[in-house]
């Protein structure tokens, strides 16, 4: 079965065909980082407007590199939430024309649920029970699934996401848009223990809050500067990912041991940072968990994820109905689908 | 030639379907649910109760705004989508000249304007001649002041359509008694209207390219204009 992913929830525009869930035959994604670069941050009415001028012309695409007619098309999922709603309704328009057109079955996909099927992509379906950090640009959470698309919340985020504050922090210490990955970069060549910032919300069960380090950072800036001192950004960097990873680790560690899982589950754009995959690995193997943990190209926002997760919720019987619309905070345990009473 | 026709630049969804031969069925829906995106739900109603395979559609008409930018981008990616995997053409004609397309009986000059929302609204002038319209003026958007400061201005008879007539009804009749107001039934840009306005299109084969489709938006981002601002000021 070729299921054609969408995804538009944010500022990239991505189209994707898989084969049987785990298969990829195009994973194709027009990034619109550059439009957005000068404003420091995504505009909405900006990424609407880039995703209406890319989502047919990439559709296309995807066909060739797949090689492969529409008509192939078995089924079209697509991401309708949580995200931007100008940005989803554009990928949710297109997927319901192509799944109207060609006749096949519809399904809309929690964005999130996207990002854990990422690693089902490279390793095949994942055995649950499981426990899942998912952190990205909009979320930071940790999750317990303990059967298919059961989804029980452990622990979020109370401010900031861990990629916003990476961004913003990069922003401060004069790094481009987006800051994450330039601030991974540049924390490669500093020193994580130069500087001791606060391990935020360590005791706050699992939740996380990155608000008080973020400003932290900043008042270590300004009292170095007030003292005519330059700070050096990469051991600002590397301390800052330091203290950010550290509590990622030991939440989620504590969270699976907690929840008496043999397996650690990463999703999400933040997956990508390097300090996060090293730690993680190094703290699960210690402990003897199973950490799976998506290749970077495919922790990003992709529409081979959404595509993925379509197949397996499909395969169960389950449709989404044609008057579906944007979820903006499509909580992760919602449901995107119904089962076919037919 | 079967043309289905796609308007969703205004608080209304409307989808008709019609061939040379005149409209076949249409869907007229103002009340929007959060939540619900209704167009493709519409189409698909329209082609049951029509009883027409989605495969006999000829082509695929849609408007193109000016207007409310997520509506629009939401028919204008299903116009686009279904004319790409359809493999039939595709024609954008703007909602502006579909609302005075409307009322082109009239003799007199005819002012289509929406409203756009925040205060503003667009609009343009348009001049009827046999068999239809021209338009006399670009799109433009401004507050309901400047386009009663404009309609003041002009010596003629005006005719005034579309919602922004609804909207700015006390503001734009200060205009002058040489306004007239066009009846609430022709405030928004109709789909069967469209399919009218779009047939001959197809007949003389004026086809827009679906990669290049896109609305008039007319009026830029918020971010966009306050970037400008800073880059003119700072």
């Amino acid at each position: 079965m070729r299921v054609l992913g969408i995804e538009t929830s944010c500022d990239e525009t991505a189209v994707a065909v898989v084969e049987d869930g785990r298969k990829i035959l195009a994973n194709l994604i027009s990034s619109q980082a550059h439009l957005h670069e000068k404003f420091g941050g995504v505009v909405p009415e900006v990424a609407s407007r880039a995703h209406l001028e890319s989502i047919n012309p990439l559709i296309t695409m995807a066909m060739v590199e797949a090689g492969m007619w529409v008509a192939d098309i078995d089924a079209v999922a697509v991401t309708v939430g949580p995200g931007l709603v100008g940005a989803l309704l554009v990928g949710i328009a297109a997927a319901k024309a192509v799944a109207v057109a060609l006749s096949v079955p519809f399904i809309g996909i929690n964005h999130l649920e996207g990002h854990i099927y990422a690693n089902v992509l490279t390793n095949g379906p994942i055995d649950e029970p499981y426990v899942c950090f998912l952190v990205s640009g909009g979320h930071t959470m940790l999750v317990h699934v303990p059967e298919p698309h059961l989804y029980e919340l452990l622990g979020q985020t109370l401010d900031d996401a861990a990629g916003e504050a990476f961004d913003k922090v990069a922003r401060f210490i004069g790094l481009g848009f987006p800051g994450g990955p330039a601030l991974d970069r540049l924390a490669q060549t500093g020193d994580p223990e130069a500087i001791r910032f606060p391990r935020a919300a360590i005791d706050r069960g699992y939740d996380f809050s990155l608000s008080g380090l973020k400003t932290a950072v900043v008042r270590y800036v300004r009292d170095e500067r007030a003292h005519v001192r330059e700070p050096a950004p990469e051991d600002i960097a590397a301390s800052f990912q330091e203290a950010v990873v550290e509590v990622q680790v030991t939440k989620t560690l504590a969270a699976a041991a907690d929840k008496g899982v043999r397996t650690i589950v990463l999703g999400g754009g933040v997956v990508a940072n390097s300090r996060l995959r090293s730690l993680m690995a190094k703290g699960a193997e210690e402990r003897g968990f199973e950490l799976l943990i998506p290749p970077p190209e495919l922790c990003t926002d992709n529409g081979a994820m959404i595509a993925s997760a379509g197949y397996y919720r499909l395969q169960r019987g389950e449709r989404t109905e044609l008057d579906v619309g944007a979820s903006p905070g499509l909580p992760l345990q919602a449901p995107t689908s119904e089962r076919d009473p037919a | 030639m079967l043309v289905l026709g796609i308007e969703t630049s205004t608080s209304q969804t409307t989808v008709a379907l019609g061939s040379e031969q005149g409209i076949i069925a249409a869907t007229v829906l103002s009340t929007g649910k959060m939540n619900h995106e209704v167009v493709m739900p519409n189409i698909t109603h329209l082609l049951r109760w029509a009883e027409v395979p989605i495969s006999s559609i000829g082509g695929v008409a849609v408007g193109l705004g000016p207007g409310l930018f997520t509506g629009m981008r939401v028919g204008i990616t299903t116009a686009k989508t279904l004319a790409q995997i359809l493999h039939v053409p595709i024609a954008g004609l703007a909602s502006l000249d579909v609302v005075a397309f409307s009322v082109r009986y009239s003799r007199r000059l005819i002012c289509a304007a929406l409203d756009a929302k925040r205060g503003e609204l667009f609009y343009a002038f348009y001049r009827p001649v046999p068999g239809g319209i021209t338009r006399q003026t670009d799109f433009d958007v401004g507050s309901p002041s400047r386009l009663t400061a404009e309609l003041e201005a002009r010596p003629e008879d005006v005719l005034l359509v579309g919602n922004a007539g609804l909207v700015y009804r006390r503001e734009l009749e200060e205009a002058g008694k040489h306004v007239e107001f066009a009846s609430a039934a022709y405030s928004f840009p109709a789909a069967t209207a469209l399919v009218e306005l779009a047939i001959p299109r197809f007949m003389r084969e004026d086809f827009d390219r679906v990669y290049d489709l896109k609305p008039y938006y007319v009026r830029k981002s918020d971010a966009e204009i306050a970037w400008d601002k800073r880059r003119r000021t700072g």
